[in-house]
């Protein structure tokens, strides 16, 4: 066992973690929650310049090839200053689709603007009566001689609000819940039938309701064989919850620190409030619950690329798990230590604990992957 | 990032296993089998089956008789022990004396004690605490004096001396200066349980058990040579063993093993004429409690990974203790959960029917003991709080 960075990978971290600070200080995110698109477009492009994007695709799709454990190095740093930039949605969600399903000239119509940094993705996958469940697909795809008409909603689409291109699951057999007869379809944003509403979620990220009314979509924006597609769903529902996992990482640490500082400084009782043993104990249940959740995160982000699936989604649901349970007592342990300007919206704490809640949320929440991880084989 | 074994190392896992099976006595097998009480003897027995293969001390150098085992198979062995159901050994001669004379000790010390603690001759309890010195352990008071003629005579009263009516050798923190600052007026000595004036007095656990005593030092001899370390210094050697690298302290073996226990229990006990382990509650109850305990593990890991490569015991490590006794502790309350009925069952009274598991009852009170011993969990937050995230005194 080794859970040393490589010098690559350390490179990497110090590289994400003095560009979080210099070029997305958490004032930025905070100032980007009044803008429409929430994330800017020219930070987007230096970190594609900066091989980020590529990291996550292997070469043969024009990327560098780098490991998700590399990807978890950003995405804690992200975490911790909050970047808002759609890495998640366009990079691991759609990117994945497109990688995993797609042709070579799928990969080279989509993912190559992606990976130069000229495009951001999103994956339409979620619907109202499925909650977590990839395969409780209702909307369709009915196909008419060379075109598939699609009719359905979507909800929470992230980044469906920015998105250039939006890859959409739809059920071309059988019914809501069966693995079989789902496809997915790339659609440009702005295919006629696809209605894209932006709103706000509460976080201060932004996202989109999305319906398909008759939408028409040529074959050839299908992505892979017809109705074959569950399987990757179940793949980018780990990548995505490993990533929430490693974001997640960076929240609590950034959090951790917050508060740990706010005890040195502040005073009460004439003292630092960190003087306080009631406190001290609660800083450290915080800090052992952080530890806690970096174990098993890196857990996961080693056996997300297990080629067996069972073992894939037996590491990814305990880290899930772990992530809500750890997440939300140091979220909601460091607003209590701020105490009342821990509420208020101009403190940074505040945005801490929305994000956390997100994390916990997207991707099967502490539930959905307690019974998945009960599920498995191994268990 | 590399998560896995090397292949000598499972190796060395699968060596293990096979061993442990070929070694344990029927009688040792059947208890472990059942997770059942073991008494001293059996313990002593267990002892000196592990020393004939050279297993016992794997922490100590190969010089002193220590198994030469780096720190991935230390961790390994402990696992495979406490997932065999093995009897716990001692731990005062093998985990806690020893170490202090082999790096405190003089060389004479060294070899009149350290082959007897290892071939289990000799067997050791711990005097520290006393009734008024427990998480304040430096205000302890057990007087030690010199009688002129190079030797110390000891008055007190040590508490929590687990095992003492076994132990043929006692180690004492003792005070040596009276009017120095707390800590600084403290030596460490050896004292032969036999001397005159030493009596234990065992207490009965909420476990149904005599595992503590209480330990008297009326005028008791200690000579010189039985000093560890320097005079007035015994609270250097108090501290030395946190420093220490303690990787198996958190029982994930003797945690898995229960888990399993739980598992099997839940499968073997039914509602409505369902197993529990097919109740989706239960099932998530369990669930919960694997997955908190994979995430000890891995900070396990992290912990053995670190200290492979050398480097000091780092953040992850301190939490290890913590973590691992609440595991522990919430391992055996979801065992007697899922019991129901059956966790009311104590010590096979007459008129009951044994319950499929009837140890987990003692157990279980038992367990409430690993969030107090080796420094309160509470004194470990403080130890956190000041040392990892520098908060004000």
């Amino acid at each position: 066992m080794n859970f040393d960075l490589t010098p690559d990978q350390k490179l990497l971290e110090s590289t994400a973690a003095s560009f979080v600070k210099k070029e997305s200080p958490v004032s930025r995110f905070r100032a980007l929650r009044e803008d429409p698109v929430g994330w800017s477009k020219s930070l987007w492009k230096t970190m594609a310049e900066l091989g980020w994007i590529g990291l996550a695709f292997p070469e043969s799709a024009g990327g560098l090839g780098g490991s998700f454990v590399d990807v978890a190095i950003l995405l804690e740093q992200f975490g911790a200053g909050l970047l808002p930039e759609p890495y998640v949605p366009s990079v691991l969600a759609a990117g994945t689709a497109i990688l995993r399903a797609g042709s070579a000239e799928q990969h080279e119509a989509y993912l190559a603007p992606l990976i130069a940094g000229d495009t951001s993705l999103a994956l339409a996958w979620a619907e109202r009566g499925g909650r977590y469940d990839p395969t409780w697909v209702e909307t369709t795809a009915t196909k008419k001689g060379d075109e598939y008409v699609l009719q359905g909603e979507k909800i929470f689409v992230q980044n469906g609000h920015a998105a250039d291109v939006i890859v959409v699951s739809a059920r071309t057999a059988g019914t809501p819940g069966d693995t079989d007869g789902i496809s997915l379809f790339v659609l440009p944003r702005d295919t006629e039938g696809l209605r894209i509403t932006p709103v706000n979620t509460m976080d201060g990220h932004k996202a989109a309701m999305i319906t398909l009314a008759g939408a028409v979509v040529p074959g050839a924006n299908r992505l892979g064989p017809e109705g074959a597609a569950a399987p990757v769903l179940d793949e980018i529902m780990d990548l995505g919850a490993a990533a929430a996992c490693a974001e997640g990482l960076g929240v609590m640490r950034a959090s951790l620190a917050m508060t740990v500082d706010y005890l040195k400084t502040r005073e009460q009782f004439g003292v630092k409030i960190g003087t306080f043993q009631a406190l001290q104990h609660r800083a450290v249940d915080m800090f052992i619950r952080a530890e806690l959740a970096k174990g098993t995160s890196i857990l996961a982000s080693v056996k997300v690329s297990d080629p067996d699936p069972a073992e894939r989604r037996f590491a990814v649901s305990a880290a899930k798990v772990e992530l809500a349970i750890c997440g939300r007592y140091v979220s909601q342990q460091s607003i209590q230590l701020h105490g009342g300007i821990g509420i208020t919206d101009e403190h940074d704490i505040g945005l801490y604990f929305k994000r956390m809640h997100v994390l916990n949320a997207l991707f099967g929440d502490e539930e959905h992957h307690l019974a998945r991880f009960a599920a498995q084989p191994a268990f | 990032m590399d998560l896995s074994f090397t292949p000598e190392q499972i190796a060395f896992r699968e060596e293990v296993r096979a061993w442990i099976r070929e070694a344990m006595p029927p009688q040792i097998r059947d208890k472990a089998a059942a997770d059942a009480h073991f008494e001293h003897d059996e313990i002593m027995a267990w002892h000196r089956i592990l020393h004939a293969k050279g297993w016992v001390a794997p922490h100590w150098p190969a010089e002193w008789g220590g198994a030469g085992l780096d720190v991935t198979r230390r961790f390994i062995l402990t696992e495979e022990l406490e997932l065999a159901g093995a009897p716990a050994l001692s731990p005062f001669g093998l985990m806690m004396v020893g170490p202090l004379i082999l790096q405190f000790g003089t060389d004479a010390q060294r070899k009149r004690f350290l082959p007897k603690i290892l071939a289990g001759e000799e067997v050791w309890c711990q005097g520290y605490s006393e009734p008024n010195a427990g998480s304040d352990l430096a205000s302890l008071k057990l007087s030690a004096e010199p009688d002129g003629k190079g030797n110390y005579v000891l008055n007190g009263q040590k508490t929590w001396t687990t095992y003492a009516q076994y132990a043929d050798w006692i180690f004492v923190l003792a005070r040596t200066d009276k009017t120095a600052k707390k800590q600084s007026g403290i030596s460490f000595f050896l004292v032969d349980m036999k001397t005159p004036g030493v009596t234990a007095r065992p207490t009965l656990t909420i476990a149904g058990t005599p595992a503590f005593c209480d330990t008297f030092f009326e005028n008791v001899t200690v000579p010189a040579e039985n000093l560890v370390g320097p005079l007035h210094g015994g609270w250097t050697l108090a501290k030395a063993l946190l420093g220490h690298e303690r990787t198996y302290i958190a029982a994930v073996g003797l945690s898995t093993r229960t888990l399993r226990r739980v598992k099997r229990i839940a499968a073997g006990t039914k509602e409505r004429g369902v197993p529990l382990l097919d109740v989706p509650a239960w099932r998530a109850r369990i669930a919960r409690m694997e997955i908190e305990l994979w995430a000890l593990k891995m900070a396990n890991y992290r912990a053995i990974a670190s200290a492979e490569l050398g480097h000091a015991p780092g953040p992850e490590s301190s939490i290890l203790k913590i973590r691992g006794s609440e595991i522990m502790q919430q391992m055996y309350e979801l065992a007697m959960d899922v019991m129901g009925h059956d966790s009311l069952s104590w010590h096979n009274e007459p008129g009951t029917v044994p319950a499929i598991e009837d140890a987990v009852p003692p157990q279980f009170n038992y367990a409430r003991a690993a969030s107090i011993y080796g420094g309160s969990n509470e004194i470990q937050k403080n130890v956190i709080a000041k040392a990892i995230l520098g908060l004000p005194s």
